[in-house]
């Protein structure tokens, strides 16, 4: 069997600088190994700080109700729920990024799958917490699973939208934590060898659950890899498919429509890409490693954000043309005054939404611009806020005007407590990223070693010899 | 648990493992195992090990989860309390598709990973003896068994003709047992046998 052992000088390296396995090992070890830096420090409070103000805000909410959030008559879903539907779609990118381009075999996404994954389970967390704590009387969350019960046994409505997202996101959470954990295990094993002080052998002894690198455990692992990511695509879909049933399914005005499963899904990934540039970015800057997630990389998600940026748009357009066209009143009557009328009451978020989704994204249509560290992290949070208000259209410019007028809702705006309770989401995200920034390697060490040899850049030049060949001679010596 | 004696030879090249992988089976000798720390395509095969079953496995589970859900979600809404929800069917198939999915995905991932550890033999307190720390770093570190009638010398000097960096001989126990990293091997609590040399 001859190996095709390097890529074409053509495509660019993923592993910058000259690097031998060990010298992998060593780069991406050193933050777990060393001292956590001042930047470290101040960023772990003040996540903190934010996740003590969100316990503080849910505890309010539990102890009085859900009265503590300014949730009204016919604006039943405010905040909470675009929240909840906000760091799901954030999720996506994560599973995308580790399930889907494993099987699209694209080698770039070991650079970043790591901590993308790791994004996807702190962000399903947070969403999770939304429904939960919406329901009110949070001690009978519980009421949700089907479990035998002195009520007759009365079982859960399985036709339910609502219900489909308790399994829908129950399982995606178990489902990206088991992908994420399988795939640490030999980089755990790898801290566990290299360990000096007890405590962290002994830490690593556990977590790596005994892994010695065997080759028919290797050969294990990659059948469980590669069933897993099989699995994670259909299942990355149907959860924000599901998601969007949650609407779609009802008959209000603005959510009964078709298009709301592939809008949600792709909304979902140009959200969770723009969050994975977001951590990234300041990751790779923080934790010096510039040379695994490299510029190639940052463009490429930029090409993505782009592209899902682009379906969002054209989504948005379908929408409000079928709106008009189909001349159902009530439906054009959502679009044409409460959405687009920027004098209506929430006019502004949907032209925020238009510029921040639709408009501002089309800048990385120049080569530039997605080479720029600074576009592309503003343009992350650009998005974010973007996507947010999306979500916020949705729900509140469909449901705080009802069909009859008589029944319209005073203006919805949220309480402290209701803010209080979204910072606090991000203080459990990035309290949970931090720590894993520090006791996990951030990046697949045995993924990098796995193609370094393909895409580093100092093996790439050793290809520069073989492109020279005669093309009758290269097939001959190199084809598979 | 036994404690058997391997020569264990360390090389730094794929290139050079795969002949050595080729040589040594050619030779006659019984590779115990080879670690590696990164998956090596092809190298299952150039040992001669069997392709792993645990797709197949994954399939039943996911077959089993999809049986789940359908045969609990039929029995509860069309046997045990029906609903008349306006007037529609109670066996309502469209309307499970969500959840069977679902339940199918996970119990596949679920089932797959569990047995994926049981095959494995890994879990957390797990501890295994390792023949060379490195074997997780940069090494690919092969361990050929010996038995009584090996001679120990002539494999050394043969696994470094064929490209070893480094060999060497050791006593090891082959299973896993309860343990700790950061502590010497214990088996529940008693130290091992001291590994005594066997002629």
């Amino acid at each position: 069997m001859a190996l095709l052992k390097y890529e074409s000088q053509v495509r660019p390296a993923l592993v910058e600088g000259n690097k031998d396995y060990h010298q992998v090992t060593e780069d991406i070890c050193r933050p777990v190994e060393a001292r956590p830096s001042m930047l470290w420090w101040i960023g772990f409070i003040i996540s903190v700080l934010c996740l003590a103000f969100g316990i503080f805000s849910v505890t309010r909410e539990v102890m009085y109700g859900t009265g503590q959030w300014n949730l009204n008559k016919t604006v039943g879903w405010g905040w909470d729920i675009t929240n909840f539907v906000w760091w799901v779609g954030i999720g996506h990118a994560g599973t995308l990024i580790s399930a889907i381009l494993l099987l699209f075999r694209q080698g770039w996404r070991t650079g970043v799958n790591r901590a993308a994954e790791a994004m996807t389970i702190f962000a399903v967390m947070c969403a999770g917490q939304f429904p939960i704590f919406h329901m009110g009387r949070v001690w009978n969350a519980f009421f949700t699973l089907p479990y035998p019960n002195t009520r007759g046994p009365l079982w859960v409505n399985f036709n339910s939208p609502l219900l489909w997202d308790v399994f829908a996101i129950s399982t995606y959470f178990t489902v990206s934590l088991l992908f994420w954990y399988s795939g640490l295990l030999p980089d755990l094993a790898t801290l566990r060898d290299r360990a000096k002080e007890k405590w962290r052998k002994h830490f690593y002894g556990v977590a790596a659950f005994g892994w010695t690198g065997s080759t028919k455990h290797w050969q294990r692992h990659e059948a469980l890899s590669l069933v897993l990511a099989g699995l994670s695509t259909p299942l990355v879909l149907s959860v924000h498919t599901i998601v969007s049933f949650d609407f779609a399914t009802s008959v209000i005005p603005g959510w009964h429509t078709t298009i709301f499963p592939p809008y949600f899904v792709a909304g979902a990934i140009f959200s969770g890409f723009a969050m994975v540039q977001t951590l990234l970015l300041v990751t790779r800057k923080v934790l010096h490693l510039e040379e695994y997630i490299t510029l190639e990389h940052i463009e490429v998600m930029n090409k993505v954000i782009v592209l899902t940026g682009s379906i969002v748009g054209i989504a948005y357009l379908t929408e409000l043309f079928m709106a008009w066209y189909s001349h159902v009143e009530y439906e054009w009557f959502a679009f044409r005054y409460n959405r687009l009328d920027l004098s209506s009451p929430y006019g502004w978020s949907y032209y925020l939404m238009m510029g921040c989704n639709v408009l501002s994204p089309q800048i990385f249509w120049f080569r530039k611009m997605r080479r720029s560290i600074l576009v592309t992290f503003f343009m992350s949070i650009l998005v974010n806020i973007g996507m947010w208000f999306e979500r916020f259209v949705i729900i509140v410019t469909s449901i705080y005007r009802d069909y009859l007028p008589s029944s319209w809702s005073p203006y919805y705006s949220p309480t402290i407590w209701e803010v209080g309770f979204y910072i606090g989401t991000f203080g459990l995200f990035f309290t949970c990223f931090f720590l894993f920034a520090k006791f996990f390697p951030v990046i697949a060490i045995a993924e990098i070693k796995h193609i370094l040899k393909k895409s580093g850049e100092n093996y790439k030049e050793k290809m520069d010899v073989v492109e020279k060949e005669s093309i009758e001679h290269f097939a001959g010596a190199h084809a598979h | 648990m036994a404690v058997q004696k391997f020569v264990v030879a360390c090389f730094d090249e794929e290139k050079t493992l795969f002949t050595a992988v080729k040589q040594v089976r050619k030779t006659g000798y019984k590779i115990h195992d080879v670690f590696t720390p990164m998956p090596i395509h092809g190298l299952d095969e150039a040992m001669g090990l069997r392709d792993t079953s645990l797709h197949t496995a994954g399939f039943i589970y996911a077959i089993a989860g999809t049986t789940t859900a359908f045969s609990f979600i039929t029995w509860a809404l069309t046997y045990d309390w029906p609903m008349d929800i306006g007037g529609k069917p109670f066996f309502s198939l469209p309307a499970w598709i969500p959840i069977m999915f679902e339940l199918t995905v996970l119990f596949s991932a679920v089932g797959m990973v569990l047995t994926f550890c049981y095959l494995c033999q890994m879990a957390p307190f797990v501890k295994k003896d390792h023949f060379h720390l490195r074997a997780t770093d940069d090494l690919f570190v092969m361990a050929i068994e010996c038995t009584e009638k090996t001679d120990e010398s002539e494999v050394s000097d043969f696994l470094s003709a064929i490209g070893a960096v480094e060999v060497t001989t050791q006593y090891k126990e082959t299973g896993w047992w309860i343990g700790r990293y950061d502590k010497e091997t214990t088996i529940f609590g008693k130290p091992v046998e001291p590994v005594v040399a066997q002629s």
